[in-house]
């Protein structure tokens, strides 16, 4: 056959020519940089603009960040360090101070020794979270409550903690993460459980205090049980009144009580040595926890029927997202004692996080409000047509759907709160930012340093609400897929 | 004991609801701690260390009251009170007392319903100004830009002060101390204003002192002194009693390392009387016979607190002046114990 | 409950008010309404009870006494000698300044930044993304204070502008200089000066910049006269006469006319004693707190505009080329009516946001309303309860009326959906 063809037609190439290259212009980086960058004219003169943003930015402050100096005592020894080491007039950024200070900066004024215990908090936060935040995928639950579970485990070895504690933690993270496997919803127990966990391990005390605030909750449900079969209404009534008289009457005698038969505390630590990061995310987190049932409550009243219950939930949430903040935590530290009863008088910080829950509940409303506008009618109607009264269908219809669409807001909400702790420092709190970096500037080995403590404190709260802000993002996009 | 911050609002807004706050001797005992509204961060006046423990001039007598009425200079919680949240905090019930370098005004006095119990530092304001600006008098600051602290009654001199010499002058309204040393340092104002006494703070701190100085016109009188809640007149005597007795301590040289001995040795009947071996003066204000004994040993007499934390051996370097004994041509004057 | 009588119902049962879900509602917005009746009695009467107890009373008097104290900034008269009430309000004007120019400017950066962020241009979208996650995601305090911070280190001090050899030196042909205290612009000054209209209070406008507002005002009206008859010749010739010479004049060749009559020339700043003089004078903290909330909200702003141009579909653009309309009319006529109605919703969260963190101007020492009525006078009279108060309702004033303002303006861009 071959031997035919190549006598007929004896031109013919049998074997093909390899593929010439590209001409240079549409290849590899030059064919890059000609569609990415010099388009055309307009686009040549914003690159061109652009790469004069960056140099600038470079030139002024590579330097500066070259001349990094981390072991120092004071400003003067780093002006000097960078003096001899880079020559006269070079300039040089001292994270020395950082290095020195950097645990007034996490932890405020906490007892060093008891430092375990807000990380614990911190780390055990993501087993809280988890049923809510990252119940969506199996992946990233895992590599979320493992790398916790790693590095609060190592964090609180570092940091001294007790054996006993240290098997606690890695028992509750082994648990969680055993237990999310088979029953992810199991774990919300521990989600429910957590504020009061959380509140005793951060200010310490005896353990019968939280006990006995969760066995009115407990009372309560003994207590619609007991009354149901006779009145359903007397049941719900009781549900609700028991375990506010229990708090009110007798919970603090009752733990004083326990605790002087069988003592069961650790070292009591108060409002006054909280600071730093660490305020920031107690205001932040029990702000947002709060906040949460509060706005749901909120924007199921401004999408009510009943004109006054909407009129007053509208008026709530309009004052509230009129006024500044700042103007509400001046209230907290100056107005709130004079709207309680004489004599009342309580903790700073929980007038201010009183103050931020409100602040967030009416946010958190409006991005309700949104997720609840945005379920499908249909889904309203089913649930009216299965014959569902307005609690049961909002329980089992509306709202698992409505608050799973909000995720992303109310992420969002909680980074705007999160920045917004900053504040405080105007009512005498100690804020990472503001307060901190002045106490450290007050003593005289760091006398004058501005930059870096206002570099290092805007790095972390960076890397902490953008690392959840693009974490709602891809929930954003999960969401949105299932829907279709 | 401190048992869960949820149970404390609850117990807080009902159990104690109608408990008044007239008798803030009982509530500071049965509290065991007592509560002391300071600043935020005044070196040498009041500032927390690296771990969060308070020093300063302020802070001694918060622990002096502390020793006298619960027997335990530690027993205090600093409350770090700003220029505008001090006063509130006081006649909210959420400090017993403000030891926050206050001047003694009329209108504080009487219309914010404080009582000023005596004063612990006589100050004035004055003016710091860089040498080369070539300024030697407070007259000669006509046009010039001042940093001044908002929310003090340095503001309210200042604007006297000028209005009355006819200058005109730009305010650089400030937050805070570190704030105001940060824009006086870089050139942003050409005078920083403020109690003299913080002005000797700020300049000992520099770098080069040498180049800055403070102008000779103290123009306003500051009596700082630790305030109360008006009509609390027990509780009133007691911190004025407290201050007394340590301004007498000096007086009569009772320091915190003999005071043991002078209880036992002394012939003096002043200081008989003011250490509680003869007479029962602490029952007339609630207390027990030892309470100025506990009140001088918990930092020293008068003299000793001003020489640790502003005296002249410290960065600070505060002479004594105004501040001296009346018998060495000072104001510090304690009433008789009688 | 006038229906309980109404033919075909039941007699009335107590036990209705609960289980009839006719008079269900009515029982719980009654009981709502004692609830919350109850709790507002309970905070007035401990306010009342409280007040007694330190001996205060709730009264504004304290506005009408004499203030005592300077304020940097004044866009109207004031002088120590004032009352509290009029350094309120001086605060309340420095509050409108800064949140004015804050929202045009961040107006303005926001859409810079979210057009760019959508270039081809690889750098310029990626400069872009950094700079709205770096602005979002770190405190606006933190901002404030490093911008306020760049202008106190890094600008030299006006005594750097003295001497034969000084070592800075005024930008734009001598006009503004940046000092570390203030920004020197030169201002304006009339050779014909015609007077001032006096409103009463040391509150004045002057006849010339009246003349001006008025020229701008009449000139908007012109020119839209002048569209409107364009379009009227369009509609019946066909073909649209050229008006842009016409719109150019009305709105220039007045103003220039005003201009040359009242002799309207700049004074640049000198430096005189300690600082300089004959200019004007633009404090440091409200350039920081304007510069730092524009930039702030300019990312969110941009991230706004971005997700209202992505929100209309390509298929818009296209139709609108197919139908040979010319890009500019394509993004005017087609485009942006449909991406406005997706952006301008958060636009005015974001004024409103930009309004209410002003009052962070207490970091920097600018004194706005926080500043004045909520800050010195707060605490030189110890009237913490009206100050607070007041000041509040001032803030929700200010936030209701740029809702409204915004949502007319919303309803107006609005598509009419059938």
């Amino acid at each position: 056959m071959s031997d035919t063809h190549a006598q007929t037609v004896p031109f013919v190439r049998d074997t093909m020519l390899p593929p010439a290259e590209p001409p240079i212009r549409e290849a590899g980086a030059v064919r890059w940089l000609r569609e990415n960058l010099f388009s055309g004219p307009v686009n040549t003169v914003l690159t061109i603009l652009g790469i004069l943003i960056v140099w600038f930015l470079v030139s002024h402050f590579w330097d500066w960040f070259a001349h990094s100096i981390w072991n120092a005592g004071s400003l003067s020894e780093c002006r000097q360090i960078i003096a001899e080491t880079w020559g006269e007039g070079a300039r040089g950024a001292c994270w020395a101070v950082i290095r020195e200070r950097w645990n007034q900066y996490v932890y405020g004024f906490y007892p060093p020794e008891l430092y375990w215990r807000p990380t614990m908090a911190f780390g055990l936060l993501f087993v809280a979270l988890a049923p809510v935040l990252f119940s969506e995928a199996a992946q990233i639950r895992r590599i979320v409550l493992g790398l916790a579970a790693l590095m609060t485990l190592w964090l609180m070895v570092m940091l001294d903690a007790p054996a006993l504690w240290l098997a606690f933690a890695a028992v509750v993270f082994l648990g969680a993460l055993l237990v999310s496997e088979r029953h992810p919803a199991w774990l919300l127990v521990f989600s429910i459980l957590y504020p009061l966990m959380g509140v005793w391990f951060l200010w310490g005390g005896s353990a019968w205090g939280p006990i006995m605030v969760l066995v009115g909750p407990v009372l309560g449900w003994i207590a619609w049980r007991v009354m149901h079969p006779f009145s359903s209404l007397a049941a719900i009534v009781a549900a609700l009144v028991i375990p506010v008289l229990w708090w009110i009457g007798y919970a603090g005698e009752a733990a004083r009580d326990a605790e002087s038969i069988v003592s069961f505390s650790i070292p009591a630590v108060t409002s006054d040595r909280f600071g730093g990061f660490l305020l920031s995310v107690t205001i932040g987190v029990s702000g947002i926890a709060l906040s949460l049932p509060l706005g749901i409550v909120l924007a199921l009243a401004r999408r009510s029927d009943m004109f006054l219950v909407k009129s007053l939930a509208v008026i709530f949430i309009e004052f509230i997202r009129g006024v500044p903040l700042i103007a509400l935590l001046f209230v907290a530290s100056l107005l709130l004692n004079y709207f309680l009863p004489p004599g009342t008088n309580f903790d700073i910080i929980l007038r201010v996080i009183i103050m931020v829950t409100l602040f967030a509940a009416a946010y958190m409303a409006e991005v309700i409000r949104g997720g609840l506008a945005a379920l499908p009618k249909g889904q309203y109607e089913a649930a009216d047509a299965l014959g569902l009264d307005y609690w049961k269908a909002q329980r089992l219809i509306v709202l698992p759907q409505a608050l799973k669409i909000s995720i992303p807001g109310i992420v969002s909400t909680f980074i705007g709160m999160f920045k917004d702790t900053t504040l405080v420092t105007f009512v005498g709190l100690y804020d990472p930012l503001k307060s901190m970096s002045d106490a450290v500037r007050a003593s005289t080995s760091w006398k004058g340093i501005y930059w870096e403590p206002y570099i290092f404190v805007g790095f972390i709260f960076f890397l902490i609400c953008f690392g959840m802000s693009r974490y709602s993002m891809y929930l954003e996009r999960r969401l949105a897929r299932d829907h279709r | 004991m401190k048992t869960s911050i949820f149970l404390g609002t609850v117990a807080a807004t009902t159990l104690m609801a109608g408990a008044g706050m007239a008798d803030t001797l009982a509530d500071v005992k049965a509290r065991g701690e007592l509560n002391c509204g300071v600043n935020t961060g005044l070196v040498g006046f009041a500032a927390p260390d690296a771990n969060g423990n308070w020093t300063g001039f302020d802070v001694d007598i918060c622990k002096a009251v502390a020793a006298a009425v619960l027997g335990d200079p530690t027993k205090v919680k600093y409350v770090p009170t700003t220029g505008q949240t001090r006063f509130t905090a006081l006649s909210s019930g959420e400090v017993d007392l403000l030891a926050r370098n206050s001047t003694w005004t009329f209108s504080r006095d009487t219309d914010l319903k404080l009582d000023f119990v005596g004063v612990n530092y006589y100050d004035g304001q004055g003016f710091m100004v860089r040498k080369d600006l070539g300024v030697t008098s407070a007259k000669e600051l006509d046009g010039a830009t001042v940093c001044i602290q908002t929310g003090t009654t340095t503001e309210l001199n200042l604007a006297d002060y000028f209005k009355a010499n006819n200058m005109s002058y730009q305010p650089v309204n400030i937050d805070s101390n570190a704030e105001g040393e940060q824009q006086y340092m870089a050139g942003a104002c050409d005078a920083y204003t403020t109690d003299a006494s913080g002005l000797a703070a700020t300049r000992a701190a520099f770098a080069d002192p040498e180049n800055h100085i403070i102008l000779p016109e103290i123009i306003s009188k500051e009596p700082l002194g630790p305030a109360v809640r008006h009509g609390d007149n027990n509780w009133g005597d007691i911190v004025r009693w407290t201050l007394y007795a340590l301004i007498a301590a000096e007086e009569y040289g009772i320091t915190s390392a003999n005071v043991e001995e002078l209880a036992t040795s002394s012939q003096n009947p002043e200081v008989q009387r003011l250490l509680g071996v003869t007479d029962e003066l602490g029952a007339m204000i609630g207390l027990d016979k030892d309470w100025a004994k506990r009140a001088i040993m918990a930092s020293g007499n008068y003299g000793e607190i001003f020489a640790a934390n502003i005296g002249e051996q410290t960065p600070i370097g505060l002479a004594r002046g105004l501040n001296a004994q009346w018998t060495q041509g000072g104001l510090m004057y304690a009433m008789p114990f009688r | 409950m006038t229906d309980m009588s109404a033919p075909g119902n039941p007699t009335f049962r107590p036990s209705m008010l609960i289980y009839d879900r006719r008079y269900r509602s009515m029982t719980f917005q009654v009981i709502v309404f004692i609830l919350v009746m109850a709790l507002a009695w309970w905070l007035v009467n401990n306010t009342v009870r409280n007040l007694a107890a330190l001996g205060k009373d709730f009264n504004f008097s304290f506005l009408w006494s004499r203030a005592g104290y300077d304020i940097p900034q004044t866009p109207i008269p004031y002088t120590s000698d004032d009352t509290h009430f009029r350094a309120a309000v001086v605060g309340l004007l420095n509050t409108l300044i800064v949140s004015i120019l804050g929202c045009i400017a961040a107006t303005f950066v926001g859409i810079i930044a979210g057009v760019a962020r959508l270039s081809n241009n690889w750098l310029i979208a990626r400069l872009m993304t950094v700079y709205v996650e770096a602005f979002r995601n770190v405190p606006l305090l933190l901002w404030i204070l490093i911008v306020f911070a760049i202008f106190t280190e890094v600008m030299p001090p006006p005594n750097a502008f003295r001497g034969d050899d000084p070592t800075a030196s005024m930008i734009l042909f001598d006009h503004v200089a940046l000092t570390n205290r203030y920004t020197a612009i030169p201002t304006l000054a009339m050779t014909n000066d015609p007077g001032s209209l006096d409103l009463g209070a040391r509150i004045t406008f002057n006849w010339a910049t009246i003349a001006f507002v008025a020229v701008l005002i009449g000139g908007w009206f012109v020119r839209r006269m002048i569209g409107a008859w364009a379009q009227r010749v369009q509609d019946q010739t066909g073909s649209r006469p050229t008006t842009w010479w016409m719109s150019l004049a009305v709105m220039t060749v007045p103003s220039l006319l005003l201009i040359w009559y009242f002799g309207l020339h700049m004074v640049p700043p000198e430096l005189r004693g300690f600082n300089f003089t004959g200019g004007l004078n633009v404090q440091n903290g409200l350039v920081a707190l304007w510069l730092a909330l524009t930039l702030y909200t300019g990312a969110f702003i941009a991230e706004i505009v971005r997700a209202g141009i992505l929100a209309v579909s390509r298929g818009q653009s296209e139709a609108a080329f197919a139908l040979g309309l010319r890009p500019g009319r394509t993004m005017n006529l087609v485009i942006l009516p449909q991406a406005l109605r997706v952006i301008i919703p958060p636009l005015i969260s974001q004024y409103l946001n930009l309004t209410k963190n002003s009052s962070l101007a207490i970091a920097v020492g600018y004194m706005d309303i926080k500043g004045t009525l909520g800050g010195t006078t707060l605490n030189q009279t110890g009237r913490e309860l009206e100050a607070i108060l007041l000041m509040m309702g001032v803030y929700l004033t200010l936030s209701l009326i740029i809702s409204a303002g915004m949502n007319i303006f919303n309803s107006r861009v609005k598509l009419k959906e059938r």
